[in-house]
């Protein structure tokens, strides 16, 4: 940018810094990963030594896979994740058009309504959500966790949405409208498409606290066949304490699929963060 | 646009949101709050008023493990202020730095950690601080450090203090990222100003963009405060809903959880665990109104 601040002891600096942390950040993954191909002997004897030709073991693994439903954890999560983004991201834009297109009595309250729950955790109400879910039936049902995690996430997508929905051209609508198309038509066929970048960092966001989460799967679906894979992880973790070869292999196998998508998403989420999302 | 028929669509555009919000969430908040009033006796429901919080407040049994709590939790959230967001932001200033290469770089590694479950990062420190293993151990004699090492999270002194160290190693990827994005506002003439004037380096941090990003400091000091007050992932996969050794690494959640839910051989109590709920609740509701009333409302915004 400029001389005056040019100064290569400096930037050494900087970067030493940086990487110091860099390496704090992702050293113990990486500790967890390269053990998790080791033999027991080595995992011990040598904790920090790359796997190699002697020490390379996938026996944590097969005991994961004999012992673990971990597929069937990995599908729960799943299918928990994408419908609750869906529902996110359907009736989040939805209430979000509704709020930024239409001049109707009680806008303002219903915006502040729904921007409550910014701020307020969800898990406050948790006594009364199982007593529901029990009521109703659903506990123990993927349902159970799709609807909560759908009303958790509903409020920062609208409060966001409506954000960039007001920035649609008025033209581009009225246009819509002087053509004949419905208000729903105008709505899913013009504006959806157009929020598209702001829908993707709405998802992201989303994404990994539902992931991760593990309240509500331990309090509302833990059966064996609704548990997801954090918790399905939690639990095996906690049967195989003493089996190092499988505890590693069990966090390794939960860390990849987040990496994974991380690698996929991170410009995404990194964008939606610095883009001032949720300031 | 103000035709005289009713507009359905915008019933329908808003139905769904505000069903699912209203019947999944702000329901369920207060019938909590409402639980918490009443008590069972023989089975059948029983409205006794605030004796639960009385309870809860006054009685030994109760009142031991709530201030412990609620104790805990505070010194959890200082740590977190005073660890993770000046390490946040002290990142987040180096990675602005115009000229600095590979910053995207060091941005994605310094925020993977974020990403994991509590689960994974619980276990995982659990396992590289165990004796057993020694990794750590054998860390610090690396450097001639050994005799500090002790079994970190199986003392009662150090426990909660290093689970909240491991919290700041998760989520320092958050306050680096919103300051990162706050400083990336700061207009260059500003700064080109600033130099005129001889102030560069660290005096320009300190001088003019410490103050400008304030607000995202507030922001993010907000959100630490009310993710830490319904924190309880963390303490349960690493020291289990017992908050152990003694209970001293109980915070709120870890409380709530073990008081509605059971464990062992204590039978689940869903009208003391509303109590726990409602006072968690007041306590984010006044942190959150400091933060609107008393904070964001004083703080000098600039216009940029």
């Amino acid at each position: 940018m400029n001389k005056a601040r040019h100064n290569p002891l400096n930037m050494i600096a900087m970067h030493g810094a940086l990487i110091l942390y860099t390496l704090i950040a992702l050293f113990p993954i990486f500790v967890i990963l390269i053990n998790s191909f080791k033999s027991r002997r080595a995992i011990f004897r040598e904790p920090l030594a790359l796997p190699n030709a002697d020490s390379f073991s996938m026996i944590g693994y097969e005991t994961v896979m004999k012992q673990g439903d971990f597929f069937l954890y990995f599908q729960n999560s799943m299918i928990v994740t994408v419908a609750s983004l869906f529902f996110v991201l359907l009736f989040g834009a939805m209430a979000a058009y509704a709020l930024s297109e239409y001049q109707f009595k009680g806008n303002l309250v219903m915006g502040l309504y729904l921007a409550l729950g910014i701020m307020i955790p969800i898990r406050i109400g948790t006594v009364a959500i199982l007593e529901m879910m029990v009521a109703t039936g659903l506990v123990n049902t993927l349902w159970a966790l799709i609807l909560v995690y759908t009303a958790q996430g509903l409020p920062l997508a609208v409060f966001i949405l409506s954000e960039f929905m007001r920035q649609v051209s008025d033209d581009l609508k009225n246009a819509g409208r002087i053509d004949g198309l419905s208000e729903y038509t105008i709505f899913f066929r013009l504006v959806l498409p157009l929020v598209r970048p702001a829908m993707a960092t709405v998802a992201v966001f989303n994404m990994i606290p539902i992931w991760n989460d593990l309240w509500f799967p331990l309090i509302l679906a833990p059966a064996e066949e609704t548990k997801t894979l954090t918790l399905g992880s939690q639990v095996f973790i906690g049967q195989f304490v003493t089996d190092w070869n499988a505890v590693l292999s069990a966090l390794s196998m939960a860390i990849l699929p987040v990496l994974i998508l991380y690698v996929i998403f991170s410009r995404q989420l990194i964008r939606g963060i610095t883009s001032g999302a949720v300031k | 646009m103000n035709r005289p028929r009713f507009r359905w669509h915008i019933v329908v555009f808003l139905a769904p949101a505000v069903l699912v919000y209203t019947a999944v969430m702000i329901f369920p908040l207060f019938n909590t709050l409402r639980l918490a009033l009443y008590t069972e006796i023989d089975q059948s429901r029983v409205f006794v008023g605030l004796q639960n919080f009385q309870t809860l407040f006054f009685d030994p049994i109760w009142s031991e493990q709530f201030w412990n709590a609620l104790g805990n939790n505070f010194w959890f959230f200082l740590i977190h202020m005073l660890v993770q967001n000046p390490i946040g932001i002290a990142l987040a200033a180096l990675l602005s730095h115009p000229r600095l290469r590979f910053a995207a770089l060091y941005r994605s590694a310094i925020f993977i950690p974020t990403i994991l479950s509590f689960v994974i990062v619980g276990f995982a420190w659990k396992l590289i601080l165990s004796p057993i293993w020694g990794i750590a151990p054998s860390m610090l004699d690396a450097i001639g450090l050994k005799s500090l090492f002790a079994p970190w999270l199986g003392k009662e002194e150090y426990a909660l203090t290093t689970l909240a160290l491991i919290s700041v190693w998760q989520f320092v990827g958050i306050p680096m990222m919103l300051i990162y994005a706050a400083l990336l506002t700061i207009p260059e003439e500003i700064l080109e100003a600033g130099e005129i004037d001889g102030i560069t380096g660290a005096s320009a941090f300190w001088k003019i963009k410490l103050p400008l990003i304030l607000p995202s400091i507030g922001i993010i000091s907000i959100l630490t405060f009310v993710g830490n007050f319904n924190a309880f992932d963390l303490i349960y996969a690493a020291q289990g809903a017992l908050a152990g050794p003694d209970f001293s690494t109980d915070i709120l959640g870890t409380f709530m959880y073990r008081t509605f839910f059971g464990f062992q051989l204590q039978l689940g109590d869903p009208h003391m665990g509303s109590a726990i709920a409602g006072a968690m609740f007041a306590i984010i509701l006044v942190g959150v109104c400091i933060y609107l009333f008393g904070i964001q409302t004083r703080m000098r915004r600039y216009q940029l």
